[in-house]
């Protein structure tokens, strides 16, 4: 047998020890209540399952990284084909988990196979050129389906909250790429401005009945101004402190709204927010007192679903002109300054360039978009709490940015996707989301820090050559 | 009078619980200058650990408080460090040489996964427990009909860290692990060159940092006598500012923080609204973030092109 195996099963034996240790007390035991304190009872099958698990799926893939594919090719799939078989394992997340470690070995397996495909692909002129086609090409196609996607026979109304919730992170993805992509400024604390706006909307049209066009720029506005106030005292930080005091305003601004009861109505929310208006109809079955429904006028029968297509797309036009205000802002001086500065703040200090108010046009400007985005979440879901903004929404946001190769506008796209369409798509997996979620996050620092789509064009070329080689 | 000396009693016992987490902040970014993001949740798990522990003793029919304190103590430290080193050893190492916000982000992940992972594994509900191990005080002095009480469970919490933290400092100025660890917090690649094990190193600062976590995750957890998955997230942001108010990197900075943190939340709450105490211990951060990043016992960071 190979020499190195001894040493494959002992790493392979200090990582199921290591995952037995982790897993013994949280997974061992469950606590339960029963009225007067709490109980437990084992889980000690379970945990025993995952840890001989961890130790074969350790093993597949030292096997896969030492050469010997076949060894490791069949593990995966005996793996892989006890956690699908009827077999009766204690839970269902069992069987998930041993199938994902049967895949994740397979897929090691052939991963040298595919990266040396790919490169070969990328290196022969026609591979290039149809890369650079698909580039080009892919984006518009996006575009084209996201249009058409309300006039197909698919659009019904679960399929359509979930693309408008979609649509919902892409804008607000795009809003933090700003920020976080170009600018080079982590910010935990984005969900503020979301909350802002949504608050704006909230408050103007139910307290003082001003429609949702007239509020909209308002709340951008107004979500700006805090990313400007909140902005200013904080953006000579370092990077890292920076994050954890945008995190700090997030939470404080979240906190304000919980307990500023007068205002706010506080833990209680906002309810009976009205909804956007198409040239003054509303979407909804009769008409409140002098207004006209949008079925009234159109004269076609009322289906609940217009009021969803209309949200559709309002958040569509939002979410591109975001990301046509990135595109082109990428091309101006400010752009190209607040990129320059994620490179090396010392040398455009030395340029000339004043970085904090460099800083505060991306901070602000990225508010702004959240503080659209959040106008908009209030019209479509008409009732708000501070429940919706919390640090974990931040967290959400950030992973697709981080997720989608940060500064790349299509790869926010496929992360919003990913991210938030699959959970919805695989309801199963929901609980297991976040876990998933959390995982996803450190894999791909880990392994692609650059993110799923990690080619960025550059804003601007020294010599305007595009043959390879001379660049 | 008496209304302060108790509200100053139970502001030093929570001061001295921050002060403890506050030491894994300011140990791991003194060595690698990050923000270990998920130090809160590892608080939180110790805390977990500690509930189940209590909870086997009972079982077990250990009924000697001491007894059940000490075993739970040396348990939950050593597999929560287990935790400690996994992390560092699985998320950070990788990273060491990535882009600056990598580990952060990193570190975010972790602490979404660990949450995550013990809501599923334990439910999303409070957990009561541990409350009831060391009952009872006595009074100190009365004045305006106000008893002044302190707990038995208070002076434990405060001998366990006083001592705690008189043995990490003496093993930080007087080991050979502390100066390793004082080696590599100055110059990590000098220290390697004169045959320093960095990543050891380093591992065994996650180890110490959690341990640390762990006994703050028992004391909060007999203390409150409930915890749930989400404590972590609170007791951590807190935990950090007293770690940057006492000066990053520096361990007596670290349990002045967590005293200077308990002491505003505790007054905040006793004398104007409870409400708001988060939001004073964020606004501290903030206001210390931006005149004074250097803490109050910290040096300043000369930035390096």
């Amino acid at each position: 047998m190979h020499a190195r195996l001894p040493r494959m099963l002992k790493d392979s034996a200090i990582t199921a020890l290591v995952a037995a240790a982790l897993g013994i007390f949280i997974v061992g035991f469950r606590t339960y209540d029963v009225g007067k304190g709490l109980t437990f009872d084992y889980q000690f099958v379970d945990l025993g399952i995952a840890v001989v698990t961890i130790f074969f799926g350790r093993l597949g893939l030292l096997l896969a990284a030492s050469g010997l594919r076949w060894p490791a090719f069949l593990l995966g799939t005996v793996l892989g084909a006890i956690g699908a078989s009827p077999l009766k394992l204690p839970s269902t997340f069992l069987h998930w988990f041993v199938v994902f470690a049967g895949v994740f070995i397979i897929l090691r397996t052939i991963w040298p196979f595919i990266d040396e495909a790919a490169a070969k692909s990328q290196r022969s002129a026609a591979g290039a050129s149809l890369k650079q086609a698909g580039a080009k090409w892919f984006g518009a196609a996006l575009l084209l389906i996201a249009v058409v996607l309300p006039l197909t026979p698919f659009a019904d109304q679960q399929t359509m909250d979930l693309a408008v919730l979609i649509l919902t992170y892409v804008m607000l993805g795009w809003g933090l790429n700003i920020v976080v992509g170009l600018a080079g400024l982590l910010d935990l604390g984005y969900v503020a401005f979301y909350a802002v706006g949504a608050y704006s909307y909230a408050l103007l049209s139910t307290q003082y009945g001003l429609g949702f066009w007239t509020v909209l720029p308002l709340a951008g506005m107004m979500a700006a101004t805090f990313g400007l106030v909140l902005g200013f005292p904080v953006l000579r930080l370092r990077g890292d402190y920076l994050a954890i005091v945008t995190m700090g305003f997030g939470e404080i601004i979240r906190l304000v709204l919980l307990n500023w009861v007068d205002l706010t109505n506080g833990p209680a929310g906002i309810g009976s927010i009205p909804g956007p208006t198409l040239f003054g109809a509303v979407f909804a079955e009769n008409a409140p007192a002098g207004r006209q429904t949008f079925a009234e006028m159109m004269g076609v029968p009322f289906n609940s679903n217009q009021r969803l297509i209309f949200l559709y797309y309002i958040i569509l036009v939002l979410a591109l002109v975001t990301n046509f205000f990135t595109q082109r802002v990428r091309r101006l001086p400010v752009g190209r300054a607040w990129e320059a500065l994620r490179e090396d703040e010392t040398a455009c200090k030395a340029l000339g360039i004043n970085p904090t108010n460099t800083k505060l046009t991306a901070f602000a400007v990225g508010a702004m978009f959240a503080g659209f985005a959040g106008s908009f979440f209030a019209a479509k879901q008409r009732f708000i709490s501070p429940e919706s903004f919390t640090f974990i929404e931040s967290a959400i946001i950030l992973a697709i940015v981080v997720l989608g190769g940060m500064g790349s506008q299509i790869g926010v796209v496929l992360a919003a996707v990913l991210l938030i369409g699959m959970p919805e798509w695989f309801r199963d997996l929901g609980a297991y989301r976040m876990v998933v979620f959390g995982l996803a996050m450190v894999l791909i620092m880990v392994f692609r820090p650059r993110g799923l789509v990690s080619h960025r064009e550059p804003s601007l070329r020294l010599h305007p050559v595009h043959r390879r080689g001379s660049a | 009078m008496a209304y302060f000396s108790q509200q100053l009693i139970n502001a030093i016992t929570l001061g001295a619980i921050y002060g403890l987490i506050a030491i894994g902040y300011t140990m791991v970014y003194g060595i690698i200058g990050m923000i270990n993001f998920a130090h809160g949740d590892i608080f939180m798990i110790g805390a977990f650990i500690s509930l189940i522990g209590f909870l086997i003793c009972a079982a077990l029919g250990i009924n000697s408080a001491p007894l059940a304190i000490v075993l739970v103590l040396l348990m939950a430290m050593a597999f929560t460090a287990v935790y400690g080193w996994a992390i560092e050893r699985t998320a950070y190492r990788p990273l060491r040489g990535s882009f600056r916000l990598a580990p952060l982000i990193s570190a975010i992940g972790v602490s979404i996964l660990l949450e995550n992972y013990v809501q599923l594994a334990q439910g999303a509900r409070p957990k009561p427990g541990g409350g009831s191990i060391v009952t009872g005080g006595f009074t100190l002095f009365s004045s305006d009909g106000f008893d002044v009480r302190v707990t038995w469970l208070q002076i434990v919490i405060v001998v366990v860290t006083v001592v705690l933290m008189a043995g990490f400092t003496w093993l930080i100025a007087s080991t050979s692990l502390g100066r390793r660890q004082r080696a590599c917090e100055q110059d990590m690649k000098m220290a390697s060159l004169l045959g320093v094990n960095v990543d050891r190193t380093i591992s065994l600062t996650f180890v110490m940092g959690a341990a640390l976590a762990a006994v703050a995750g028992m004391l909060f957890l007999m203390y409150y006598g409930v915890v749930d998955f989400f404590i972590g997230f609170l007791a951590g942001i807190k935990a950090f500012t007293a770690a940057v108010l006492g000066g990053i990197g520096s361990l007596p900075g670290a349990m002045l923080g967590g005293l200077a943190i308990g002491l505003i939340e505790v007054f905040w709450a006793g004398y104007f609204s409870s409400e708001y105490k988060d939001v004073a211990v964020f606004a501290i951060l903030v206001l210390v973030l931006i005149f004074r990043p250097s803490g109050l016992l910290g040096k300043p960071e000369i930035e390096k092109v």
